[in-house]
This record gives structure tokens, sequence and C-alpha cells, in this order.
């Protein structure tokens, strides 16, 4: 039977009097090595030279807060319906008075945990949002801990800070013009 | 007149030494970048400028590491194992000719060698051939069937190539009629090299100088793979770099032995050229002593490339199976080497009839 058009059939005869001098095959291999010799290096030195992320790349959670400051995220829970590994969970509360600034409707997320061991990056929680409050940021990775409960991620890593220049640019999906500045990047680096 | 002569020579002597040391320190060195290079990488660029302070923190590292004495080991012979490769392996340089001689305005004649033996082929090979009980005494001190194991195949592969070695040098010596590597060296001075000699020679000689010095893609006696480290398995810290260390001064030997052998030592093309212009215009001593020095620095670089060329092929070639290894050895290089000789012995006599 045959699974795949793949199959090659080898034939194994005694080798001709220049295989078994190696020599010449030796020859030609050091040759291969020596072009990798004086070819341009791929290394990327790391901790001052930093590859690109590529236009695609889905990092760390961000919970983004709207113009104003207030938490955009309204806890109902679509994004934890929509995450296949059911890393996200949260504990809905209702807005008191005079937390108008806080948060942005009546609802919000008094507690949002993801779990980093479980999350697969997929970003399909970005995508179920109705409020644009949960981002996989662009150019940010989870960074590596110890322990495993440090991998709950809680609302205060997740949230964004308050003041309006603290604020990450960075959870926002590229813009046009910025994806293709990263691509010309990308592009400058493989070359 | 003799005690001045005596200490340039203890001079020489200890530069031979310093020198060997040097260059085998930053083998180790040059063994990391041309393993990056050819496989694409930058290596070792952290340690000093180009990462040349490397071979200093390889060394803080093996001497910091534990030492480690298994258990049932004999302690002296454990300990004598490294020392003997080590010393065996810096012995060999002794009788190399790094240069022709250096006279000085008194009519000093410095040799730039350390040891001018009439015997110095025999010499490096006597002493090269002591290295294998560096590796099989290391081997059975260390109470461990894949140490000993691997002792043994390293043993037996050094014996097997020693005498194709062997063989193919004394094809060389037919030709050059004489065993002593200055006298080598001096008859290549103004003439052909070797190598046009005895092409064939040379490569046996090459790749039996690649097991010599259990190189890749001989090095089976460090097959991590079969023998988890061969004979070198119960060794930590500074004995295990001892052993790394001998051979990369094997290595060195080995280049320099080549180049004094094949490559026409000291010597490089056009030195009658330069002689006589330098003789008519600055005089006879300093015409010697220029072509001498540069003589030198051109071994050097033949050594360099050599050098070079072992981590190159060791980096191109996988490792031989142990039974072709032998197959090699015995059923081609050492047939091989047969008929060198007789076809040297052939050419040499009827080189009159040829020749007029």
């Amino acid at each position: 039977m045959q699974l795949t058009n793949r199959r090659k059939h080898i034939e194994k005869k005694p080798m001709t009097l220049m295989e078994r001098a190696y020599l010449p095959s030796i020859t030609k291999g050091m040759l291969i090595t020596l072009k990798h010799f004086f070819s341009k290096k791929a290394t990327i030195r790391y901790p001052e030279e930093q590859r690109p992320f590529s236009p695609t790349f889905r990092g760390l959670h961000v919970l983004k807060r709207d113009e104003q400051g207030r938490e955009r995220c309204t806890a109902c829970g679509l994004c934890a319906v929509a995450c296949p590994a059911e890393a996200i969970t949260m504990v809905a509360g209702e807005r008191k008075k005079g937390e108008e600034k806080l948060y942005r409707e009546e609802k919000y997320a008094v507690s949002y945990e993801i779990n980093m061991l479980r999350c697969i990056f997929c970003g399909l929680c970005e995508e179920a949002c109705p409020k644009a409050a949960i981002y996989l940021q662009a150019d940010k990775m989870a960074p590596p801990r110890f322990e495993r409960d440090e991998f709950i991620y809680g609302k205060d890593r997740l949230v964004e800070p308050v003041d309006p220049n603290a604020r990450s640019q960075r959870g926002i999906q590229l813009t046009a013009e910025q994806a293709e500045a990263l691509a010309r990047r990308m592009a400058g680096m493989e070359a | 007149m003799e005690i001045p002569v005596l200490a340039w020579q203890g001079l020489v002597i200890l530069a031979v030494f310093g020198i060997t040391l040097l260059i085998a320190t930053y083998s180790t060195y040059a063994e990391r970048v041309v393993a990056a290079f050819l496989q694409d990488r930058v290596g070792p660029d952290r340690a000093g400028p180009y990462g040349l302070l490397q071979p200093l923190a390889d060394a803080v590292k093996l001497f910091t590491k534990e030492e480690f004495f298994p258990s049932g080991a004999n302690r002296w012979l454990f300990v004598f194992g490294p020392c003997l490769a080590m010393t065996t392996a810096l012995m060999a340089s002794a009788v190399i000719p790094f240069g022709n001689t250096l006279i000085f305005g008194n009519g000093t004649e410095i040799r730039l060698q350390a040891i001018e033996v009439n015997i110095g082929m025999l010499y490096v090979f006597g002493v090269v051939s002591l290295g294998v009980y560096g590796i099989m005494i290391g081997g059975w001190a260390s109470n461990n069937k894949f140490s000993l194991l691997g002792a043994v195949r390293a043993a037996a592969q050094a014996v097997s190539y020693e005498l194709a070695m062997g063989m193919a040098l004394i094809a060389l010596l037919m030709v050059t009629g004489t065993l002593s590597l200055r006298e080598i060296a001096l008859q290549q001075y103004n003439g052909l090299w070797n190598i046009v000699y005895q092409p064939l020679g040379f490569i046996i000689f090459c790749v039996c100088a690649f097991a010599e010095t259990n190189r890749t893609p001989f090095d089976l006696p460090e097959c991590e793979t079969e023998l988890v480290g061969g004979y070198h398995t119960e060794y930590s810290s500074m004995k295990m770099g001892l052993y790394l260390f001998a051979e990369y001064i094997n290595v060195f030997v080995a280049s320099a032995v080549m180049s004094t052998l094949y490559f026409g030592g000291f010597s490089f093309p056009g030195e009658h050229l330069l002689y006589d212009v330098l003789l008519k215009s600055q005089g006879e001593l300093f015409a010697h002593n220029t072509v001498t020095i540069l003589g030198t620095i051109t071994l050097f670089a033949k050594i360099f490339f050599f050098i070079f060329f072992f981590m190159w092929v060791r980096w191109t070639l996988p490792r031989f199976r142990y039974d072709q290894l032998m197959r090699l050895g015995w059923t081609m290089l050492f047939p091989i080497a047969i008929l060198n000789i007789l076809l040297t012995g052939a050419f040499i006599l009827l080189k009159p009839y040829i020749f007029g």
C-alpha cells in the first residue's frame, strides 16, 4: 500500500572508486562550510539588539481604559466564554455612586484574572470583547516567573495605569501605516 | 662562548614552551569562533573585546569546579593520567625548528629551535606515542567500564594509525634522507616543498595526524553517545581541562610537523631573491636575520592555517563508526602507504635514467 506519492526508490549500489576515496566528497563538503564561514551571521545579539515582533504577534494582555481614564471592561464575560483554554475568570460587580470616574458602565469587573499557564494567546478574547477593553499587546511578552501562582494575572497587572501619559499605546491594534512600517523593519532584518 | 649560547638556547626553549601554551590556549577560543562561523553564528563575544578573554573565563570555570575522585579509583594514576597527556603533548614541540638561525654582531648564532637532534622525527614519534599512556592510564584509573572502553578504543586507534603514519613518513625520509626536522626544513629552503614529491604521503600523514590527535572525524574516544564521554568520563575540573588542553597542544604540534615536513617549514617563496637583494643593500647579517624572521612568521602562518584546517574539518565531517575507522586504517591507509613507499623507491631508482 502506498500512503503518499513521495516514495523514493533507493538503489543500494556498491560505491564507485571515486565515492570510496571519500576525498572528493569531503572537499565538496568543506567548500560548503567554508562558504558559510564568510557568510553573514544570523545571530541577533540579544540584550543589545532585539528582534522586532511580527505584525501578527499577540503578547501580554492589557485591560484598556477609555479617554477619560475609566475602565472599559463591563464584566460581560464574553471573553471568558470565547476563551478556548478557559483561562479567564471574573467577578462582576455593580458600580456605586461616585465611582463614575472609575468605571464606564454600571457593571464592572471586581476581579479579573487570566491564568497565563492556560492562556494560548489565541486572541479570541480580544475578538469577543464588545467594549474594546481587552487587547493582546503587540510588542510585549508575558515575562517568565518562578512560582506557578505568579502566573495568575489579576487586575493589578492587567489594567493599564491611570495617568493618561503612562498609558500603554501598545495594546491598540496597529494602524495600517504602523503595520507597514513594522513589516518594512522585519524585511530589513531578514535581508 | 659556551655559556651565553646555552643561555640563549634556554631562552628559546622557554619561548617555545610559552608559545605552545599560548597557541593551545587560543586554539580553544579559535575552535569556538570557527565552529560558530561555520554554523552562521558569531561565537563568544562577551568576555572582553571580541570575546578574547574567553580562554581565561574557561580556565576560571575549570579551576573552580569540584574536584571529584570516583570511588575505587586509583588516586595516583587518576592524577597521573592527565599530567602525562599534558607532558607528552608539550614535549613534542621541542624539536620543531621554528626558524633558521639568528646571527648577532659578535658571531653568536642562535637556532630558533629548542633542541636540535638528528633524530628529530623519531623523537616526535616517540613522544607522541607516549601520549597513548595518558589516555590509557586515565581511562583505567577511573574505575569505570565506559572510561576503560573509551581508553581502549583510543589506544587501539592511536596505535593503528601510527603505523600508517610511520609508513607515510618512511617514504618522505627516502626523499629527504634525514630524520632531522631542521635538515628537512633546510632542504626545502630553496627548492620545491616536499608536498610536490609526496602528495599521497601527505594525505596519509594528514589523515593519520587527525586520528593521532583524536580530532573529528576520528574523535572516537570522546563519543558521548556511545561511551558517555570516553576516557575522560570521570574527570572533572582542571584534570578534564588538561586532557582537552593536551588535545589542542597536539593539534598545534601536528600542524607544526606537517608544515615542516611537507610545506617547507620556515621557507617561503622567493626567499632567495629577497636574500640577494638585501645582501647587496644592507649586508649579510641583516639579510640573513630578516629572512629568518620572515621565515618564522611564514611558518606560523602555515601552522595557523593547519590549525584552522583541523577545526574546519571538525565542523564539517561527521564521526566515523569504529569498525569503519579500523577498516580505513588497516585496509586502506596502510596498504596505500606501503604502495607509496614502493612508488617513491621506484622513482628514486629510476630518476637517473629518466632525467639523465
